[in-house]
């Protein structure tokens, strides 16, 4: 088992860079996720730890050894692809001792490793057959218990999960929590998903268009965002966002709606300066059905119209006409709304972001 | 008696099965036939003699039928092999270049422009012993001081003819390989550098599982092609020297029209027809277990 550390790692293709000289501590038998929008250099980053990708410039070490220029081979890891790359002239026996049998293990051995694989992962009754004669979330067991056989320093991850079903895809990942658990071994997970990064990971490493945005657990990234970017995107539904001017003590939005300035903000903040203000949909309510209970004097109480409702059973989200846009807010013991309806909003602005209008930073309050 | 009214769909397909007679079934029988005549072109009465088996029995215990017939087995055996390997490492390389591919996949074709007679006139030239280019730089070059005999040589003209064999079909194997590699998937050979196989490891284990397929095809397309090798022999060496690149198709075409007799090439050509088969259903046999084994869904 070993720690993975990423100094001022570059990749470029030609004249492009695509990652922007990244830097990152992954402990021993962490699990960290790498996760952002498409094209924002994770798959790239990921690889270039598996040396399936040359690293341009800056250092990948792996347990405290330079691995820049080892093959794949040599640098103890194992990987699951998002399209599984099982050997399809192989059997599922045969896929998974593959490695040990490349290494020259033993027949006995390898056979006993890959049993106990195979018991982990519920697929002693598929060894046989291969994988074309597999459906998809068998053959997703089948690429991981493939890289548990080799017992690596590093499992990587390369978005295994988005060619499952919705379905599947929870109770695969719930598979993959155990076996971390099991294995204590240090992950790598790379994902578009924010749930899964969320469920998953014991740190989550946020990327955007080749640099880290910000590194934290799944907490600190939601409930301290250090950019708008990281904002909007760790959490579901996203977080209301729009951009307002310090004015008197209040934030004044574009249509003249005014909020007061949330406390824990009130001396950092100047007359004039914009800001970006952001507020997730659980801290906005109708009056009397919040998910806190709230610090009576951080609330502020708005009456707002109702565009519509999406009710989702044990919770109603409601898209709220405020500052001429669609704010969702989350209503816990739902009673029916009508579009239209006039309702007391509750903002909870204690638990408010404030972003700067330019670098997109979170401010400090 | 009132005659049934054929159906539509018979109605419809009935040209076609009248074309096709004509043109294929009713020659193939009547070939077959005169397998069973002494038929001579000379003496056509003979057409009307049927004489049995007893053509069979001749090209049976014909001692220069076997051999032609074990000749073009050898000729088949390294000609596949030697293309198979060329055609591999082409498609490995070409599969391999960054830049101008498709200039490359083009080039790797124009042997297959030519025609095989005129494959067979340039070789013949090449391998001339006097005024032949491949002589002429072995002896510039200093690497032999005599003229050799590449045509008149039984064995060197038996090579020569590979060669020439070679040069004009590789392309045969390099194109549907290289088709193979543009059409396999990347992740498995990634995931095979992962788990820990040198590059020959992956490509014994992972690539050339993937190939396989696409490589019968071409042995099967190629195994009918040099089986009925007739035009690049006739022309360079003519089943010489004293037949000793005779191979089936230049024996029975001797022996249809050199010796006109008609009736005993017809069976040697049907004891020949028979060595095609086998090794079409042979190839055919590999051919579907390898795709069996990559779960191809073609």
């Amino acid at each position: 088992m070993a720690p993975v550390t990423l100094r001022k790692l570059v990749k470029r293709y030609g004249a492009l860079e695509v990652v922007h000289g990244i830097d990152l501590e992954v402990k021993d038998r962490e699990f960290i996720a790498l996760v952002g929008p498409s094209g924002c250099g994770k798959s790239t980053t990921l690889r270039m730890i598996a040396g399936l990708e040359d690293v341009s410039d800056g250092a990948i070490e792996i347990g405290g050894r330079k691995v820049n220029d080892l093959p794949p081979r040599a640098r103890n890891i194992s990987m699951v692809f998002q399209s599984y790359a099982l050997y399809p002239h192989m059997t599922v026996a045969e896929n998974m001792g593959f490695s040990l049998k490349i290494a020259g293990r033993k027949p006995d051995e390898i056979k006993v490793r890959v049993d106990e694989a195979a018991a982990i992962l519920d697929l002693s009754h598929l060894l046989e057959r291969r994988p074309s004669q597999l459906s998809g979330g068998q053959r997703q067991r089948v690429a991981m218990g493939r890289a548990i056989v080799r017992q690596p320093d590093v499992f990587l991850f390369d978005e295994p999960l988005s060619n499952l079903d919705a379905k599947l895809r929870t109770q695969v990942r719930t598979e993959i929590k155990k076996l971390h658990a099991r294995m204590q071994a240090t992950m790598i997970y790379v994902t578009h998903d924010q749930v899964e990064a969320m469920t998953l990971s014991d740190r989550i490493v946020i990327m955007r268009d080749g640099y880290i945005e910000q590194v934290g657990t799944p907490e600190e990234v939601f409930q301290r965002p250090a950019t708008k970017f990281v904002a909007g995107f760790i959490g579901s539904p996203p977080m209301n966002m729009d951009e307002a001017i310090v004015d008197n003590g209040t934030l004044v939005f574009v249509s003249g709606m005014r909020l007061p300035i949330p406390p824990r903000f009130t001396n950092a903040l100047r007359p004039g300066q914009k800001v970006t203000f952001g507020l997730r949909p659980d801290d906005i309510y109708p009056s009397g059905h919040g998910l806190h209970a709230g610090d009576p004097a951080a609330v502020h109480e708005v009456e707002l119209p109702v565009s519509i409702t999406e009710p989702l059973g044990n919770e109603t989200l409601v898209f709220i006409q405020f500052n001429g846009r669609d704010w969702v807010s989350r209503m816990l013991n739902p009673r029916p709304l009508t579009s239209g309806e006039k309702v007391r909003m509750s903002f909870d602005l204690s638990r408010a972001h404030l972003f700067d209008i330019d670098t997109g930073k979170a401010l400090e309050g | 008696m009132k005659l049934k009214k054929l159906s539509a769909p018979a109605l419809l397909l009935l040209p076609a099965f009248v074309v096709l007679a004509a043109v294929i079934v009713l020659p193939l029988m009547f070939s077959f036939y005169s397998s069973f005549t002494p038929f001579r072109l000379t003496r056509p009465e003979t057409l009307w003699v049927f004489v049995g088996l007893r053509n069979y029995m001749t090209v049976l215990g014909n001692a220069e039928f076997w051999i032609a017939f074990g000749r073009t087995v050898l000729l088949l055996t390294v000609a596949l092999n030697a293309e198979m390997l060329l055609g591999l490492g082409l498609a490995l390389l070409v599969n391999k270049a960054t830049h101008g591919q498709r200039l490359l996949r083009t080039m790797m074709m124009f042997p297959m422009m030519f025609s095989p007679v005129l494959v067979g006139f340039q070789f013949k030239f090449l391998f001339n012993d006097n005024i032949g280019f491949v002589n002429n730089a072995l002896q510039s070059l200093g690497l032999t001081d005599q003229a050799i005999p590449w045509l008149i040589d039984g064995n060197l003209a038996l090579l020569s003819i590979i060669i020439a064999e070679v040069w004009s079909s590789t392309a045969v194997f390099a194109i549907l390989i290289l088709a193979g590699l543009l059409a396999m998937p990347k992740d498995p050979v990634e995931a095979a550098h992962v788990d820990g196989c040198t590059p020959w490891q992956t490509f014994r284990y992972v690539t050339w599982p993937y190939l396989m397929p696409f490589a019968f095809i071409a042995m099967t397309i190629r195994s009918l092609d040099v089986a009925r090798a007739y035009d690049i022999v006739k022309i360079m060496t003519d089943g010489g020297p004293a037949k000793r690149t005779e191979l089936l198709w230049t024996l029975v075409g001797r022996t249809a029209y050199a010796d006109a007799r008609m009736g005993l090439a017809n069976a040697m050509a049907y004891v020949a027809i028979l060595l095609s088969i086998v090794f079409t259903v042979y190839f055919f046999r590999k051919l579907a277990a390898a795709r069996q084994q990559i779960g191809a869904e073609w």
